[in-house]
């Protein structure tokens, strides 16, 4: 199975703050792939470089070191025309669906903004958007409506559409359910897999929440601190960790049972008084 | 039947917004009858503005051809007034259209490249030492005293204000989510300006331009005053000069040119105001509707508990003034020592209810109706002092976002210190003491040191721990927490959750927990208050409500929390065929 993103010993840092700081290490070698079609979910705490890396891939942020390959082809440091013309491939849905759309734009001038910039006349890009937003599950009319007449889910279908308009290969989705209540959370997570499933685009979907990345990801790795302290399939890591840091993680997620949760308690205090 | 979808609330077009605006619609009607005057002049005179007759020097008003009088060179006041109309109106245009052109397009370049703005920064700010007036009087043999070429180099004069308004403006809206987003979707930089950029910076523009309008106006006229530029320009300056040196003769040749200068100006700077209102939204004050003092309840019937809550309910006043209930008819009862978890999504009404215990609601909430009882003691009623000695030592709160509830100039120790000597009027060293002891009980390592530090200095954990520290420091009965983990790492929440718990037990304190997270209410709640559109529609015990779910909208909900179970099996789309060409080999 061959690669479609091949992230190597990426690292990258942030310029320090005052005069003369250091810069601020954020990933320390970070080294993933995910093929065609695949889901890898990347699981993290705050702070653990998660978001970096995404934007790395999308180009928002600038590697210090270390490679991106995208179908075979470097991408770590490419100019800004060549970046254009790499959105036609990756795409993106943030976590925040308030922000990450333009109140002043309606939603069908959202969803052909990337068609025309790749070139699509302006009728074909019009009708594409009612394809679009049929395949998210909004009404047609929602074209002529503003981001703010729409709930929190209904936003993040839009973002959804944006970020399929241009059949992209691989969608980096940063946290895209966290924002969302729990019954939107899991119709959106299934319309992503349902869309995936039909267009075979590959996710790579970052997230603090184990059990929303266990539900979508076909692989998962955990990141803590800058460095991916274990890679594998979904089950096996989500559920029976190898690494202390995930085992902990796992713990530490309250499952909804509370007899059930009981005796996670105890078993993670059990680990933390051995840690200790 | 077709069902008729709500009409989606749409707010009213700038200009709709204007026309109702009685202020907009008169400034804008007296610079639209000025400009039109302005511009119909020489029909409505029989002589140029320049045409000078010895016969009319200080003629009287209402002499023939001359309807203002003649000024004291014999020309028509009233002719030189509508071509003054013309020369201010020319002068704000070209001004203001200088100085947004170089204003904005810098603003928005400076603003959005970082390597840039440096220097931009730098020639603004060149630009704004030099004294604007006298550098147009010094400059007078270069313009040759034209005063179209004087307002382009007032324009650049005025640039700065401009420049700095948009930079400020692009660098706020720069990073925010959808401008990466158009940078994604493969927008080009002067597109993402053009469409992002400077569409989130037009509204303080638009209203500055008005203003730029006024000061050009301004500066043409005090030039001309002053004597500067030819004669022949017909300006509101050079005739307030004539007729000021005719003050005691003609008096009203002085006043028309001010009167009509005046308008325009004034105008101008009201339309200005009423185009922030329309841009900026003037905030309404909300009606404000008296809240109904409860009965005091005299009946023995009253259910016991500690926190007793009957058939509250909360509306807020709409536009239309009418009133919306967001919470109606709750209900709910909490012992002391138990915990209590009030679950739903957000708009459920969850957090208003638990701040209408706190009595902490926004102004313009109203309580409509309901009684909130602590130890059989209503607190609906209760005057703002005697609740605030409630909330500082029974009832207690903790937040959602640690870090904005820290205030950012005081270290921790002085926050908690001034919270303890509020509450319980100790002395400063030993709410120092007591400080320190809460840090240690609440797990901090190092309880010195964090005392000393500023909120930016901890974690988001850290905080939420000080908080918790600052809330138990009176040993309240009941501690109202708001979806106190949301905001941390799950790591993190786990021990937060160990630590109410055990607190919760050393103290004997009840804990009202507001949260969407059914984990949270697994791990820590004995009892459960579902709540759906501002009603609880289900109330049981932990085991009873997550094993035997009464009602149909927890039995959703719980249906939708993803558990260890929901790990996904198939393989990825793209890789089938991979695997099907491997088995035909």
């Amino acid at each position: 199975m061959t690669s479609l993103l091949e992230v190597n010993d990426l690292r990258l840092s942030y310029p320090g703050k005052g005069f003369r700081a250091r810069p601020a290490e954020i990933l320390h070698g970070v080294s993933l792939t995910v093929a065609e079609g695949e889901t890898l979910g990347v699981v993290g705490e705050s702070g653990s470089g998660k978001t970096t890396i995404g934007r790395a891939l999308l180009g928002l942020a600038e590697p210090s070191s270390g490679s991106i390959r995208f179908d075979g082809r470097d991408i770590t440091h490419v100019g800004a025309k060549e970046r254009r013309r790499l959105a036609r491939d990756i795409q993106v849905i943030f976590q925040d669906p308030y922000t990450s759309l333009n109140p002043s734009l309606t939603i069908g001038d959202i969803l052909t903004e990337p068609l025309i910039a790749q070139g699509t006349p302006a009728a074909a890009a019009r009708t594409r958007v009612a394809d679009l937003l049929e395949r998210v599950g909004l009404p047609e009319d929602a074209a002529q409506r503003l981001p703010r007449e729409f709930s929190g889910g209904q936003r993040q279908r839009v973002a959804i559409a944006r970020a399929l308009a241009p059949e992209p290969r691989l969608i980096v989705c940063d946290e895209p359910v966290s924002a969302l209540d729990l019954s939107t959370q899991t119709r959106v997570l299934d319309l992503l897999i349902d869309i995936q499933r039909r267009t075979g685009v590959a996710y790579l979907f970052i997230s603090h929440d184990l059990a929303v990345v266990r539900h979508i990801s076909h692989r998962v790795a955990v990141l803590y601190r800058g460095d991916l302290v274990e890679t594998g399939p979904a089950g096996p890591v989500t559920t029976a960790p190898e690494h202390p840091y995930t085992q902990k993680l796992v713990l530490a997620s309250p499952v909804a049972d509370p007899v059930e949760q009981e005796r996670r308690r105890t078993e993670r205090r059990k680990l933390a008084s051995n840690a200790h | 039947m077709t069902a008729q979808a709500p009409a989606p609330r749409r707010r009213r077009s700038l200009a709709g917004r204007l026309l109702r605006d009685p202020q907009a619609v008169a400034a804008a009607s007296v610079l639209l009858i000025i400009v039109v005057l302005g511009l119909i002049g020489p029909l409505l005179t029989s002589h140029g503005p320049n045409e000078a007759s010895l016969d009319s020097i200080n003629a009287d008003p209402g002499t023939p051809g001359y309807l203002l009088g003649g000024d004291r060179s014999g020309q028509d006041i009233l002719a030189r007034l509508l071509a003054s109309i013309n020369t201010s109106v020319v002068s704000a245009l070209i001004g203001t259209s200088i100085a947004l052109l170089v204003g904005v397009s810098a603003g928005l370049v400076g603003g959005y490249y970082d390597r840039i703005r440096g220097g931009a920064e730098w020639l603004f700010s060149l630009i704004m030492t030099f004294p604007g007036l006298l550098l147009l009087i010094v400059l007078l043999p270069l313009t040759k005293g034209d005063f179209k070429v004087t307002m382009v180099i007032f324009g650049v004069l005025l640039s700065p204000g401009v420049y700095r308004l948009t930079r400020n403006l692009v660098v706020g809206v720069k990073n925010e989510l959808f401008v990466d987003a158009a940078r994604v979707s493969g927008l080009s930089d002067p597109r993402i300006l053009r469409r992002h950029v400077l569409f989130a910076v037009r509204g303080p523009v638009i209203i500055a331009t008005a203003f730029l309008a006024g000061a050009s106006i301004g500066v043409q006229s005090g030039l001309s005053f002053l004597g500067v530029g030819p004669a022949t320009t017909p300006s509101f300056g050079a005739m307030i000069a004539g007729g000021f040196a005719e003050l005691y003769t003609e008096p009203l040749q002085f006043v028309w040119p001010s009167l009509m200068l005046g308008m325009m100006t004034a105008s101008l700077v009201l339309f200005g105001n009423a185009l922030r209102d329309a841009l900026e939204g003037a905030t309404r004050k909300p009606v404000k509707i008296k809240p109904v003092r409860p009965e005091p309840r005299t009946t023995g019937d009253a259910p016991a508990g500690l926190l007793v809550v009957e058939d509250l309910a909360i509306a807020y006043p709409t536009p239309s003034g009418e009133l919306r209930e967001v919470v109606s008819g709750v209900s709910l009862s909490l012992d002391a020592g138990e915990t209590l978890g009030l679950v739903g999504e957000s708009g459920s009404g969850k957090t208003q209810t638990a701040f209408a215990i706190l009595r902490v609601l926004p102004a313009e909430a109203v309580v409509t109706r309901g009684s909130i009882r602590l130890d059989g003691r209503e607190i609906l009623g209760l005057k703002e002092k005697d609740m605030r000695a409630l909330r500082g030592r029974s009832i207690a709160y903790v937040p959602q976002e640690p870090m904005s509830n820290l205030d950012p100039s005081f270290t921790v120790g002085d926050q908690l210190v001034e919270g303890l000597r509020a509450a319980k009027g100790l002395s400063r060293k030993e709410a120092r003491a007591q400080a320190l002891a809460l840090l240690e009980r609440v797990g901090i390592a190092e309880p010195e040191r964090t005392f000393r530090c500023y909120p930016h200095q901890i974690s988001g954990g850290m905080a939420q721990r000080v908080l918790i520290a600052g809330a138990v420091a009176s040993r309240p009965v009941l501690l109202i927490a708001d979806e106190p983990t949301t905001a941390l790492d799950v790591t993190v929440q786990a021990e937060i959750l160990d630590l109410l718990r055990d607190l919760q037990k050393e103290l004997g304190m009840a804990l009202l927990l507001v949260t969407h997270n059914f984990g949270v209410v697994a791990d820590i709640c004995d009892r459960i208050s579902v709540m759906r559109e501002g009603q609880i529609v289900e109330t049981g015990t932990a085991l009873e409500v997550f094993r035997e779910p009464a009602h149909p909208y927890t039995r959703m909900l719980l249906d939708c929390v993803l558990d260890e179970n929901t790990v996904r099996t198939d393989p990825p789309p793209a890789s089938v065929p991979a695997h099907a060409e491997e088995e035909q080999r």
